[in-house]
């Protein structure tokens, strides 16, 4: 509770020094303010459920996969970048480990390593023909996005629950206990990866690099930074982001489905955006990503409670699509201001 | 009291197909002089920054930098950076979301991990010794353009940089800002660093350079001392005509038959745009050629962007045969029949994969309405019309209009223009970058429009076309108007003297 | 509808007529197109086979090929707006699968309110109703679409990213998510057969369209100025074309391609099952573009290119389903196929093949002056 107030003494001495503030600052705290304006007024407003520790945890629990998943899309997207494939690569990697731990009786580390090595691969071979050969990202991760969905129905075409790998059940049943309440080992993962990510973009050659190319990758270039290497080198990392994804989402759920993922990908990218990232790159930050993420979970546990009606399935989706083209054109329209601002 | 070379280029030479961009061009740079390289379009200018930054390779000659026995051979901007030789371009080439520190060490640093304290710390001195009004810690977007270009400028001259290179960039800084800059400049020349100064502002030169190279067609003029160097001769020099050269020209255009006191064709009070310019008035009667000159940058090509409803402006009367007109976009101008050749072919002009016939036929064609299209055979019949009518050379109708020659892609457009049967036409330079028989072709033709009744504007960065076609000058300066020439003072003394204003009366 | 009107000069040798042709831009599909059937046919002959065959006391064909031109109706119209919002915006859009969800969700909604032994005029405008309802809905969605895209600058693909997740949750919302079945067979007739025609309804409803599409092409400027916008936006600015204008009509026309669209889906089924209904077209779509030799980042193209290309993925999807390919992993073999088509489009692999063409191609007329 005490980041928001934190950032704000940070920005207070500079505004005073007439420093403006910077966009990542000024997203980082809107999007912060929404998350925690959100919560607190669930708490107070809906009560019920929201008031428990536990409800709050289990939002980690759950949606420990898209945080890495968010984080992989977010530094994509600071290049300037998309990878719109992360979605179905996670379900490719929930099926393929979920075939090879239960049918085949693997080894849990092996499945580890199966899963970081497709995600691995998509992001090697998406992030080759986006840097080298300059194809536009999205064609050709939506193209990526129809291989994975394709192969996992090859792999296996119907849900698959592991219910007999010993190693895999214990490991999935293994509860960091505060009390009464729990989380599973996936949010540790998931928030070390916010921590290390947040830590190369904000501290690292190669972070400041993402920004730089993002920013302007002209300049980028003239400023003796190696693009191409930069741009590779995101969609490298989201591939592994999606790898890891695909594992604690597995984690998280036990099975193998070959809907397991489906508009993974647009809740990455409404997180990213919401979180602060600019589509149009050079703009961002991992942690508010990760509030990015519990908003978009707050928004989904509070609108079925709003409509009444918990078994109306469309409302949280078209609320998070509504919230994602607002804050598209609120993007839109700060470009166009600077833009003009510099004519 | 000579200083020292820190670079000198012995007889450069590039060639681009069909081209000779520079031929034999010396230049030397002293240690602490700041030297303005002038010199109009197609001069040479940044073909020789570009080869000295490595950005081309050399044709021919040789340079030496002060410090190395033998000459340098550079071939990548990363090379000429390493060597010293640094450039601040007129586009910012830094990163706008990135702070002003990291703008100045990114890149650069070995270590893998960016330390900010000692990035910040360094930044702060380096900026306050050269005084730049920026912190360490500011987003670089948050800084005026002017800043912007210092911080480029504290980046190379931390690099060490012995020759700096500024390309043009005052052209989109105020006054104060060009102030703050100039003092930046004066500071690094005490410092020892060589300075070239691109511009095309006069004052400027006479403000703060030490030397003048000037460039003419790809071929040096020659190197003055600023002193020894008046305007009015700068001006010659650049546009290659003598000042004392007397050399009567007279306009062959018939302009008796002009009604001066008539309802103008064309008339603007205040005219005002977004781009630069400062509120003008302009009138333009039947028959009449009229140019706008100034050099590069005055502001002549916004004032008839701003005519034609290209940019958008923002105040002025506009009437169209005495009749209030509101022209806001390009299609009211051409509804109310003008028509404009832009400036920049390639980038306002040609619609390049799209066939000949259909780019001559665009502007009539948007004019019918989107629902009428003119059927194949009509649209065929103007298209080789105009191309018979201008001598156009083009495999067919059919080819696309890129792979047409210079020349021939600006005959398209006038084509496209002239189709538009317009009563008031605007050509921005219509013969830049094209051969001489073709630069004749559409001298005579601007003339026979304007014996057929219609009114042109013809702006040329030659004079002499300029004074051969238009019985009337409007002479333009930073933007502004300052003087309008017609009958015995359509000379190139006067005209010049206009351009260069200030001392050179 | 071809775009290209080249006469061959009488003193062209035949080498040079056949790089013509392969310049053409029909030659890629077509091409595509023939490898295909050969391949099928040496696999499968029976593939080919049509025959008549009595269904429901109506004489109808049935085979493979009738299947192509069947299915991929709804793709053919969907090519031709994408083909225009490529060429004006430079970008596809990604939601006309979802788009066709809401488009089919309001059909039914409208057609279900009505008893299913209405007379023959009732059900007509009842019909016309639902279709036209279902245009208008279609055509403000293409437009928000094409306002984010035209106004606020945002990229294509991204700009319809919201219509993409947010699509099928809004046609569930139409319907409240019912499972709704028509069950007035006349209504199947769109999607099937009207008795006593032996050829399914899509097929003509799929050459109406291109028959409008190609009388807009003809009487109206449609081509010339989304091509102009596309290659050149500033240029086409200042001869009075309105780029964002534009953008937004390609957008809205392609709103009205998926209207037909979703109508033709839930006239095929009788029902609309919303989670997968014109699931992943949006891919075949940009294929079938793609696929036309059309250049994804706008400027000219070639209509017929297009729908001959959606032709060519449905014989494609056709032929795989009869080697018992599962319809699921029919998609990893498309995306294999896209990105194929990307490499070999993208400009620097372009540029090597040009630098080959040219290597070859000086040879060749070396050889030649030798000769004479």
């Amino acid at each position: 509770m005490t980041a928001p107030k934190k950032k704000q003494a940070e920005v207070q001495p500079k505004l005073n020094n007439k420093v403006a503030l910077t966009e990542t600052n000024l997203f980082l705290i809107i999007t912060i303010s929404v998350f925690f304006v959100m919560y607190v007024s669930a708490v107070v407003f809906l009560g019920g459920r929201f008031t428990k520790v536990q409800y709050f945890l289990d939002i980690l629990n759950v949606y420990a996969s898209l945080i890495t998943l968010t984080c992989g899309m977010s530094l994509v997207m600071i290049t300037g970048g998309i990878d719109i494939s992360v979605g179905q690569v996670t379900s490719l990697v929930c099926m393929t480990c979920a075939v090879y731990l239960e049918n085949k009786g693997g080894n849990v580390f092996v499945a580890f390593l199966i899963a970081i090595g497709i995600g691995l691969a998509f992001g090697l071979i998406q992030g080759l023909l986006v840097a080298y050969l300059n194809i536009q990202p999205f064609i050709i991760t939506l193209a990526g996005l129809f291989f994975a969905k394709g192969l996992t129905t090859i792999i296996c075409s119907d849900p698959l629950a592991i219910e007999t790998n010993k190693a895999f059940l214990t490991l999935k049943g293994t509860h960091i206990k505060f009390g009464n309440n729990y989380i599973e080992i996936g949010v540790v993962v998931a928030l070390a990866t916010v921590i290390i990510l947040f830590s190369v973009l904000r501290w690292t050659k190669l972070g400041r690099n993402f920004y730089a190319v993002g920013g302007n990758n002209q300049s980028a270039n003239m400023l003796g930074i190696n693009v191409k290497l930069t741009k590779f080198m995101a969609h490298l990392i989201c591939g592994f982001c999606a790898g890891l994804g695909g594992w604690l989402l597995l984690m998280n759920l036990g099975s193998g489905n070959p809907a397991n993922g489906e508009g993974a990908e647009m809740n990455a990218i409404a997180s990213s955006i919401i979180g602060g990232t600019m589509l149009s790159g050079g703009v961002g930050n991992i942690i508010g990503s990760l509030f990015g993420v519990l908003s978009l979970a707050t928004i989904k546990g509070i609108v079925p409670k709003l409509t009444g009606t918990s078994d109306d399935p469309w409302w949280p989706n078209i609320t998070v699509s509504g919230m994602l083209c607002l804050f598209l054109i609120l993007q839109s329209i700060i470009i166009a201001r600077k833009n003009r601002k510099k004519a | 009291m000579e200083k020292s070379a820190v670079l000198e280029m012995r007889g450069i030479c590039k060639y681009f197909p069909g081209v000779r961009a520079l031929e034999n061009v010396d230049f030397t740079l002293r240690e602490g002089e700041i030297h303005a390289l002038m010199g109009e379009n197609g001069a040479g200018k940044s073909t020789l920054i570009k080869v000295l930054t490595g950005v081309y390779p050399k044709d021919g000659g040789n340079i030496h930098l002060k410090g190395k026995e033998s000459e340098v051979n550079i071939r990548s901007p990363q090379d000429a950076q390493n060597m010293g030789i640094s450039t601040v371009y007129q586009e910012i080439t830094l990163c706008p979301n990135l702070t002003v520190a990291e703008n100045m060490y990114i890149g650069r640093t070995k270590s893998p991990l960016t330390n900010w304290k000692k990035i910040n710390s360094d930044a702060e001195k380096l900026l306050q010794s050269l005084g730049i009004p920026a912190k360490a810690k500011q987003q670089l977007s948050s800084c005026s353009i002017a800043v912007q270009q210092m911080v480029a400028i504290a980046r190379a001259v931390d690099m060490e940089c012995k020759v700096l290179i500024l390309d043009e960039p005052t052209s989109s800084l105020d006054e104060q800002e060009v102030e703050k800059l100039f003092k930046l400049m004066r500071d690094l020349r005490e410092k020892g660093v060589g300075i070239i100064f691109v511009t095309h502002f006069l004052e400027q030169v006479y403000e703060v350079c030490d030397r003048i190279t000037v460039l003419r067609e790809g071929k040096l003029v020659g190197e003055y001392i600023i002193e020894d160097l008046p305007r009015v001769q700068l001006v010659s020099k650049m546009l290659g005509k003598e000042f004392d050269d007397m050399a009567e020209i007279k306009s062959e255009s018939d302009t008796e038959n002009i009604d001066y006191n008539g309802t103008p064709v064309y008339e603007a009070t205040g005219l005002a745009g977004t781009t630069g310019i400062k509120p003008f008035d302009f009138s333009i009667h039947k028959g009449e050629v009229n140019g706008f000159t100034g050099l590069l940058g005055s502001g002549r090509s916004e004032c008839v962007r701003a005519i034609f409803g290209a940019d958008r402006v923002t105040g002025g009367i506009v009437k169209i045969n005495g009749k209030k007109v509101n022209i806001n976009k390009p299609l009211d101008a051409m509804k109310n029949g003008i028509s404009y050749l832009p400036e920049d072919r390639k980038r306002d002009g040609i619609v390049g994969d799209l066939s000949v016939r259909d780019n001559i036929i665009l502007a009539l064609q948007v004019m019918k309405g989107f629902f009428r299209p003119f059927s194949r055979a009509q649209a065929e019949k103007f298209a080789d019309e105009y191309i018979k009518l201008l001598n156009i050379k083009t495999a067919s109708a059919d080819t696309p209009i890129k792979s047409l020659s210079g020349g021939n892609q600006q005959k398209v457009i006038l084509a496209r223009w002239l189709l538009a049967n317009p009563v008031y036409l605007i050509l921005d330079e219509p013969t830049r970058g094209i051969d001489i028989g073709t630069k004749v072709e559409i001298q005579k033709l601007v003339l026979k429009l304007a014996s057929e009744g219609k009114s042109v504007t013809f702006i040329s960065s030659e004079l002499d076309e300029m004074i051969r076609t238009c019985s009337r000058l409007v002479v333009m300066r930073d933007g502004k108007v300052v003087g309008e020439l017609k009958g015995d003072d359509l000379n190139q003394n006067k005209i010049m003297a206009t351009i260069a204003g200030g001392e050179g009366k | 509808m071809t775009t290209s009107g080249k006469t061959l000069k009488p003193n062209t040798s035949v080498k040079s007529a056949l790089g013509r042709l392969a310049s053409n831009q029909l030659f890629i599909p077509i091409l595509a197109l023939i490898l295909l059937s050969l391949f099928v046919l040496i696999a499968k002959p029976s593939f080919f086979n049509i025959e008549f065959k009595n269904v429901d006391g109506n004489n109808i064909l049935q085979g493979n090929l009738i299947t192509v031109l069947d299915k991929a109706s709804e793709l053919a119209i969907l090519a031709i707006g994408m083909t225009l919002v490529t060429s004006a915006s430079g970008g596809q859009d990604i939601s006309v699968g979802a788009m066709i969800a809401i488009a089919g969700s309001v059909v039914i909604r409208v057609v279900k309110g009505y008893a299913p032994d209405i007379s023959g005029g009732q059900f007509a405008g009842m019909i016309i109703t639902a279709f036209l309802l279902c245009v208008v809905v279609s055509a403000l969605f293409g437009a928000f679409n094409g306002s984010l895209v035209a106004f606020f600058k945002i990229q294509p693909m991204v700009a319809t990213l919201i219509l993409f997740t947010a699509g099928r949750s809004i046609a569930q919302w139409i319907n409240n998510n019912e499972n709704i079945t028509i069950k007035d067979n006349r209504f199947g007739y769109f999607g099937g057969f009207i008795p006593g025609v032996p050829i399914p309804t899509p097929i003509f409803i799929t050459a109406i369209c291109l028959g409008i599409m190609a009388l807009v092409l003809k009487f109206t400027n449609l081509r010339l100025y989304s091509q102009s916008v596309g290659i050149n936006a500033s240029s086409s600015r200042l001869n009075g074309i309105n780029p964002k204008m534009m953008k937004l009509l390609t957008f809205i026309i392609l709103g009205v391609c998926v209207a037909v669209c979703g109508f033709i889906k839930v006239s095929r089924v009788s029902q609309i099952r919303y989670t997968t209904i014109g699931n992943a077209i949006e891919m075949d779509a940009i294929l079938a573009v793609a696929l036309g030799g059309n250049n994804l980042g706008g400027g000219k193209f070639n209509m017929t290119a297009s729908v001959i290309g959606a032709y060519v993925i449905q014989f494609l999807t056709t032929a795989l389903m009869s080697f018992k390919v599962p319809s699921t992993a029919i998609y990893a073999y498309k995306a294999v196929i896209v990105i194929v088509l990307v490499i070999l489009s993208a400009p620097i692999v372009r540029e090597k093949l040009n630098d080959l063409k040219k290597k070859l191609f000086s040879s060749q007329q070396t050889k030649v002056k030798e000769v004479s």
